[in-house]
């Protein structure tokens, strides 16, 4: 009552009222903030005009005029948006199969240093202290400068690996399927397929729910989708993918797919490095599952593969996920060090389309924004995972 | 109370477990081959540990490694005026007397790095440099000693502790006008020459020095109860942690002169370090917000119930309590970034790594590519695996994990 009254009260004046205060000291703060942005911009006017520059988008739909060797199907004729666009891509697929390479090295070496075999225990430990410690360049200059351009034999006698997989100094040529005519035939079947796959995994799950059981609804889409996609492939005449191996012809190989060095490099050096993060990671999140948990589970009477499904995994999860995000973000970033060895992601093409006009304002913008993008897409993508992990939990 | 820790100390001697010895024969069996699964993968490892070591030491016995001492100086210190090269040593020994000083002073793992440090010069002094270059290593080692003779004596002193601390802070700037020169005493040695590993150090150095205030600032400011502040500071620390430092450096070498007024064109070097300052902040900024987060309400409470305000309780009772929590992932920023100075070589800037690329278009060492990356891999692994490791016992020593 007594504060009420001293509050409501006019006996405090507005320059001392905390409220008032709060208000004025935050409109000063962006009104500071405000004037450093404006000083800035208002030197970047100067500077371009004294250049004779101004800003503008408008040359992004010039032709690039400069070569890019990989990626989607390009001509120098093209234009720069495009050929941003094709960098993008580049920077996405070399950071989708790191994520998932490095996710497998991280997980193999993560439970291998859990691993109650001495030996391989010590590797495993071996492993992430040497890769840790080591700059991402130097190893990535390792990996394309010694280990593709100088290690790697020409093309004439390459290293064969089982699965017709050959090794040159000219990049990796990997059997792969490709596309036939039928090809679009079988694709309504696996449309189809999904589409159903989605509807069973729907109802499974509320039917699962009502009934308040544990199960795996995801595991009944699958082999819906999967039984649908195979019937799909004996319905449809002719395979509607065909495997080509890369054979060695005059001087170069034909079929199968071709992986350049820079984007093996960059790939390898990649889902090592940020293999060994995550195996830190895995192991702190298995040994973050308390002992007493998996011996309760155990007295319940749960099977080995019930604990670790139902105690151990959704326990660890939780653990793992947030620091697993930032790594998956930090192997999305670390793939821009590609223009350091000629992979044309998107930085590398983002800077070759600033030397090429001169924008270079627009440029940085368009960069940040695509990482940023990039980042936030992940990071909402991996929350989400985690809130879901954390309902299962509850 | 001292009576009490040394009744449990004593109790927790006499109850330590006997140590057991095991038979080699049965450790083998329990840790190798206690099961089909574990033989063969022990027969797997065996053969990659084989394999592995076998084709380096074949390697390594036919490299050619005269490529490292001939370069070595252009490697370390890039070309660094050899007249003035006394001014690295002598920040050198400044370095190794504090390092020195503190340990004598304080013992545990500030002794031992620094014992560590003074063994490391001593060891090197007595490899094949030449007669100087040995001359100026046992100089460090007696300056760590020095030093640590000082340190001892002043023990417990109280204006002692603050002359160390005050030292150390001060070690910086002086550390940089030595290095770099100061117009009138010292000739400036700026961009006239190129810096090799040095350049690595210093940039680590001054990103993680120079962004610790804006970081504790900015991370304050993140959590501050104005929400106009918090967003702003919220933007800044997420928008740079979302780009690659790459691009930051991108904008530095292009655009940061379109920034700034025409009169104002800072130096590369200067604009690279600028940089590295505003990239480490955001992420010191999440540093300190860690340790922040880490100290409990009652803190809080208890301060303003003692009838403090709430920048008082900032600076006298969350702050010192937070950042003493937070040191060891500082030192892990630290290494992180110490790391992160490589791509310096993006913006033309000679840094070890990009300084190997002039050695090897040289005609003379041709084909050293290995040996050189080998080097600067060892380089790094030995700095930033020791600091790591230091890292880790203060986490022990800290209590960190315990709150």
């Amino acid at each position: 009552m007594l504060s009420e009254k001293i509050t409501s009260s006019h006996s405090i004046p507005f320059w001392r009222d905390i409220r008032v205060l709060r208000v004025i000291g935050q409109v000063l703060f962006l009104l500071i903030i405000a004037a450093g942005i404006w000083w800035l911009l208002n030197n970047l006017q100067m500077n371009l005009k004294t250049a004779g520059l101004n800003i503008g988008f408008r040359f992004l739909k010039n032709t690039a005029g400069f070569p890019i060797s990989e990626g989607l199907r390009y001509n120098p004729t093209d234009v720069n948006a495009y050929a941003f666009w094709v960098g993008i891509v580049n920077t996405i697929r070399v950071a989708v199969i790191g994520i998932v390479l490095a996710t497998v090295i991280g997980i193999v070496v993560g439970v291998a240093r859990l691993s109650s075999n001495w030996l391989v225990k010590k590797l495993a430990g071996i492993y992430v202290e040497v890769i840790r410690n080591i700059p991402l360049l130097v190893q990535l200059f390792f990996w394309y400068f010694a280990v593709m351009l100088t290690a790697l034999p020409l093309v004439g006698d390459s290293i064969r690996l089982p699965g017709s997989i050959h090794l040159t100094r000219r990049g990796v040529y990997i059997p792969w399927a490709t596309a036939t005519e039928s090809f679009s035939t079988w694709m309504f079947y696996v449309i189809g397929g999904l589409a159903l796959a989605i509807i069973v995994y729907v109802l499974r799950r509320t039917q699962l729910k009502r009934a308040e059981r544990p199960g795996f609804p995801i595991a009944w889409a699958g082999m819906v989708f999967i039984l649908i996609a195979f019937a799909g492939w004996f319905l449809t005449s002719g395979n509607p993918l065909a495997l080509t191996v890369p054979v060695l012809k005059k001087f170069n190989f034909t079929g199968g797919l071709w992986l350049s060095t820079s984007f093996t490099a960059l790939l390898m050096g990649l889902s090592v490095y940020t293999g060994a993060f995550i195996a830190e990671i895995v192991r702190a999140g298995i040994l973050a599952v308390s002992k007493g948990q998996i011996e309760a589970a155990k007295a319940v009477g749960l099977k080995r593969a019930q604990v670790l499904r139902l105690v151990v995994m959704p326990q660890a999860l939780r653990v793992i996920i947030p620091p697993l995000t930032s790594q998956y973000l930090n192997l999305t970033k670390n793939s821009s060090l590609a223009i350091l060895i000629g992979y044309y992601d998107l930085m590398n093409v983002g800077t070759t389309i600033f030397n090429q006009t001169g924008r270079a304002v627009e440029m940085i913008l368009l960069i940040m924004a695509s990482y940023l993008t990039m980042s936030l897409l992940t990071s909402l993508l991996m929350n989400y995972y985690n809130r879901r992990m954390k309902l299962v939990e509850r | 109370m001292n009576d009490n820790q040394q009744i449990v100390h004593t109790v927790k001697e006499q109850l330590r477990p006997p140590i057991e010895r095991i038979p080699v024969f049965r450790w083998l069996k329990e840790n190798l081959f206690s099961s089909w699964l574990n033989v063969i993968l022990t027969v797997v490892s065996t053969a990659l540990i084989v394999t592995v070591v076998f084709g380096l030491l074949k390697w390594a016995l036919g490299a050619r490694w005269e490529v490292i001492p001939a370069n070595l100086k252009l490697l370390l210190v890039g070309t660094y005026p050899v007249e003035y090269l006394w001014r690295v040593w002598t920040t050198g020994y400044m370095i190794a007397f504090l390092l020195g000083f503190s340990g004598g002073s304080h013992g545990g793992l500030m002794r031992r790095v620094s014992t560590t440090a003074a063994l490391i010069s001593i060891v090197l002094a007595v490899l094949p440099f030449p007669w100087g270059t040995r001359g100026w290593l046992v100089g460090i080692a007696v300056a760590a000693a020095v030093g640590f003779g000082l340190g001892y004596l002043g023990k417990g002193i109280r204006w002692c502790k603050r002359l160390e601390i005050a030292a150390w802070i001060l070690s910086f700037p002086i550390s940089l006008v030595l290095l770099n020169g100061v117009g009138g005493i010292l000739p400036v040695i700026g961009r006239r020459t190129t810096w090799g590993f040095l350049l690595n150090l210093i940039g680590a150095v001054v990103g993680i020095g120079l962004s610790f205030p804006i970081g504790v600032l900015l991370a304050l400011g993140r959590r501050s109860e104005l929400p106009a502040v918090r967003w702003v500071c919220t933007a800044y620390i997420e928008i740079i942690r979302g780009v690659p430092l790459i691009s930051l450096l991108f904008m530095a070498s292009i655009m940061l002169q379109l920034l700034l007024p025409a009169n104002i064109r800072p130096d590369l070097l200067i604009r690279a370090m600028m940089t590295v300052t505003a990239f480490s902040a955001a992420y010191m900024a999440e540093n300190v917000r860690g340790g922040l987060q880490a100290i409990p309400r009652g803190q809080y409470e208890a301060a303003s119930a003692v009838g403090l305000n709430k920048a008082l309780i900032t600076i006298l009772i969350i702050l010192p309590q937070a950042l003493r929590l937070v040191i060891p992932a500082i030192v892990g920023q630290f290494i992180s970034l110490f790391m992160d100075t490589t791509l310096f070589g993006f913006i033309a800037i000679l840094e070890l790594l990009n300084i190997t690329r002039s050695i090897m278009g040289n005609i003379e060492w041709r084909g050293t590519i290995f040996e050189l990356y080998v080097f600067i891999g060892i380089v790094f692994w030995i700095l930033c695996y020791s600091m790591s490791y230091i890292s880790r016992r203060m986490e022990k020593t800290l209590g960190v994990g315990e709150r």
